[in-house]
C-alpha cells in the first residue's frame, strides 16, 4: 500500500458512523429517560464495569482484562477480572444493601456478538424496585417503551400462547424431533448435522418464526419462558414448567429481559455450576462465577423485579434505523 | 484443510458443503438475549450459481473451500472441449461446453480469461468484460443512420450472434460488454 491509500483509509476511519443528527437524539432521548425514571421514585446510580464476578451462562462471554502489569501467568493468584455483561451484581448488592429503586445506563460487553442488532460494547439500562413481582415489572416496562417510543401500552403474550400461535408448537408439551419437523415445516434452513437441544431448538423457532411477527401492531411483552430458560428468574410456584421471566419486543426486534428475581443463593449457584457444565461441553471456558452476588443474596436480597434494556436499540426504534452502527458513535471497528 | 467457526463466517468466505465450494454471499448474526447465536448465511454454488440459504448455531465450522483464482489465456477449442493455459505455469487446462457456458460467444484465440480452480481443477471460466470482436456476416449496413437504437442481428468471428446497430457492416469490429451480451461501441470500420 502506498503512503496516499494508507493516508485516505486513516481519514474515514476516524468519523463516527451515526450521523449528527442522530447523536443528538439520541441524547434527548436519554434525558427523557432520566426524567422517566426521576418521576417515578428511581435513583441513578453508577457500578463498576470490571469485576471478579460473572454471571455464568451458558451462551454470553464475558471479556476478561489482564492485570495492570500484562498477561497474567498460569500460576498468578491474584482474582481474575471481567468486564461485565450486565450490571446485574452489582446492582443487586445495592439493593441487598438497602436501596429501593435504582436505576443505571452503563457499558455491557458481550465477546463476539456483532451483528446488525449487536455491538460487543453497547448500552443497558438496568433498573431494580423492590417488593414487585412481575406482573408490576411488565406493567413498568410497558409504561417506559410507551414513555419513550409512543407506540401504545404493551399487549401481554405468554411464551407458550406465542409459539402456539406464530410456530404451531407447545413450547412445554414438546420434543426434539417435533421441534426439528417443524422448523423444516417452516422452512427454516438447517444444516443436515445440526446438533441442537430443546432450548436451541426453541430458540431457533422464536428468532426465525416467532419474533419477527411480534410487536408489529403495538408492543408486545412476552412472560412465562420455559424454566430451562429461568437464568436469574423465580419458577412460577404455580405452574414449575415456566419462570418469572418477560421480554419486550417491538417490530420484530427484541429490547428487554426482565426476571422476578430469584432470591434463593443456593438455586442460583446450581444454575450456575449447571451452565459451567454446558460451556465445558460447547468447548467454551468455564467462568468463575459470582461470590459477590451469592453473600448478597444469601444475606438478605429483598424480593424485586429488575430488567435489562438494550438502549441502542430503543434509539435505533426511536429514529427508524435499521443497523447498530447508525445509533452509535463509534462501533468495535472504530472503537 | 482450514475449518472456518462460525466466528469466523463473513461475507466472502468461500466454504465446502456436500462436497461443492460455496461463496458466502451474506451472513446474518441473530441471537436471542439470553440465547444461542445464530448465523443466517446465504451461500452461492460456485460450479451451478444457485444461492441457498443455511442457518448455524455459534460453535458449528464450515471446512473452507481450496479455491484459487488464476489469470489464463484462452488457446483452442477441440470438439467438446475448451483448452486455456495458466499465464504463469503454462499448465494447460480443459472445460466441458456445459463450464464454459454462454461465455463461448466471447472466446476467441489468445482472450485473456480468469478461470476459478476448485481441488486444483477448473470449475468456471470468465471472460474479460468487454471484448472486441469482427463482424462476420450481417445485412448491408444502412449508410448514414448512424442511429443506435436500430438494431440487427449480427454475426461475429466467434459464431455467436449479436444485436447491433443498423450501420454496422460486415468486416467491423465491435465492443461487446459480456456480462450483458449488449453492444457498446464500433471499434473499426
Amino acid at each position: 500500500m502506498n503512503q496516499h491509500s494508507d493516508k485516505t483509509s486513516r481519514t474515514s476511519e476516524f468519523r463516527p458512523t451515526a450521523t449528527w443528527d442522530i447523536l443528538v437524539r439520541r441524547a434527548e432521548l436519554l434525558s427523557q429517560l432520566r426524567s422517566f425514571f426521576d418521576q417515578h421514585g428511581f435513583l441513578e446510580v453508577e457500578t463498576p464495569l470490571i469485576s471478579t464476578d460473572t454471571i455464568v451462562d451458558r451462551h454470553l462471554d464475558p471479556i476478561e482484562i489482564c492485570s495492570e502489569d500484562g498477561f497474567r501467568s498460569p500460576t498468578d493468584s491474584r482474582p481474575r477480572l471481567w468486564l461485565q455483561t450486565s450490571p446485574e451484581s452489582a446492582m443487586k448488592r445495592l439493593l441487598a444493601s438497602g436501596a429501593t429503586a435504582i436505576y443505571q445506563v452503563c457499558k455491557a460487553f458481550r465477546l463476539r456478538e456483532r451483528g446488525n442488532l449487536h455491538n460487543p460494547e453497547f448500552t443497558l439500562v438496568e433498573w431494580y424496585r423492590r417488593d414487585d413481582r412481575m406482573d408490576d415489572g411488565i406493567e413498568f416496562l410497558s409504561t417506559l417503551a410507551d414513555t419513550l417510543l409512543n407506540r401504545g401500552p404493551a399487549e401481554k403474550l405468554s411464551y407458550q400462547a406465542a409459539f402456539l400461535k406464530y410456530a404451531n408448537v407447545d413450547p412445554l408439551k414438546t420434543n426434539v424431533e417435533q421441534l426439528q419437523a417443524q422448523c423444516t415445516k417452516l422452512g427454516i434452513s438447517i444444516p443436515a448435522q445440526l446438533d441442537c437441544e430443546l432450548d436451541d431448538w426453541l430458540e431457533l423457532l422464536l428468532t426465525e418464526v416467532v419474533q419477527p411477527r411480534l410487536g408489529q401492531q403495538t408492543p408486545v411483552i412476552l412472560y412465562n419462558f420455559p424454566a430451562s430458560q429461568a437464568a436469574l428468574a423465580n419458577v412460577c410456584e404455580l405452574d414449575r414448567r415456566v419462570a418469572r421471566r418477560f421480554e419486550l419486543f417491538i417490530d420484530g426486534m427484541e429490547l428487554a429481559n426482565g426476571y422476578e428475581e430469584l432470591r434463593d443463593a443456593d438455586e442460583l449457584e446450581r444454575r450456575m455450576e449447571m451452565a459451567n457444565r454446558q460451556r465445558i461441553a460447547d468447548q467454551k471456558q468455564s467462568l468463575p462465577g459470582a461470590e459477590k452476588l451469592l453473600a448478597a443474596m444469601q444475606d438478605n436480597l429483598p424480593p424485586c423485579t429488575g430488567v435489562a434494556l438494550g438502549w441502542d436499540r430503543i434509539v435505533m426504534l426511536a429514529t427508524g434505523c435499521t443497523r447498530i452502527d447508525q445509533v452509535v458513535s463509534f462501533p468495535w471497528e472504530r472503537a | 484443510m482450514a475449518t472456518y467457526n462460525t466466528s469466523d463466517f463473513r461475507k466472502g468466505l468461500k466454504v465446502q458443503l456436500d462436497g461443492e465450494p460455496y461463496l458466502m454471499i451474506e451472513m446474518n448474526f441473530v441471537k436471542p438475549g439470553k440465547g444461542n447465536a445464530f448465523y443466517k448465511c446465504k451461500l452461492r454454488n460456485l460450479i451451478r450459481g444457485g444461492v441457498i440459504d443455511r442457518t448455524y448455531k455459534g460453535g458449528d465450522s464450515l471446512e473452507s473451500a481450496d479455491i484459487e483464482e488464476i489469470q489464463t489465456q484462452f488457446l483452442y477449442r477441440q470438439a467438446d472441449v475448451w483448452v486455456f493455459m495458466d499465464n504463469n505455469t503454462y499448465e494447460q487446462y480443459e472445460l466441458s461446453n456445459e463450464q464454459v457456458d454462454e461465455a463461448w460467444k466471447y472466446l476467441k484465440e489468445e482472450m485473456p480469461c480468469q478461470m476459478m480452480l476448485y481441488n486444483s481443477l477448473p470449475i468456471t471460466m470468465t471472460p474479460p468484460n468487454q471484448v472486441e470482436l469482427a463482424v462476420e456476416y450481417c445485412e448491408p449496413g444502412a449508410k448514414g443512420n448512424t442511429a443506435t437504437n436500430v438494431t440487427k442481428p449480427v454475426k461475429v468471428e466467434t459464431g455467436a450472434e449479436f444485436l447491433c446497430p443498423a450501420f454496422i457492416d460486415i468486416g467491423n469490429v465491435v465492443k461487446i460488454d459480456t456480462r450483458t451480451g449488449e453492444y457498446v461501441e464500433r471499434v473499426r470500420t
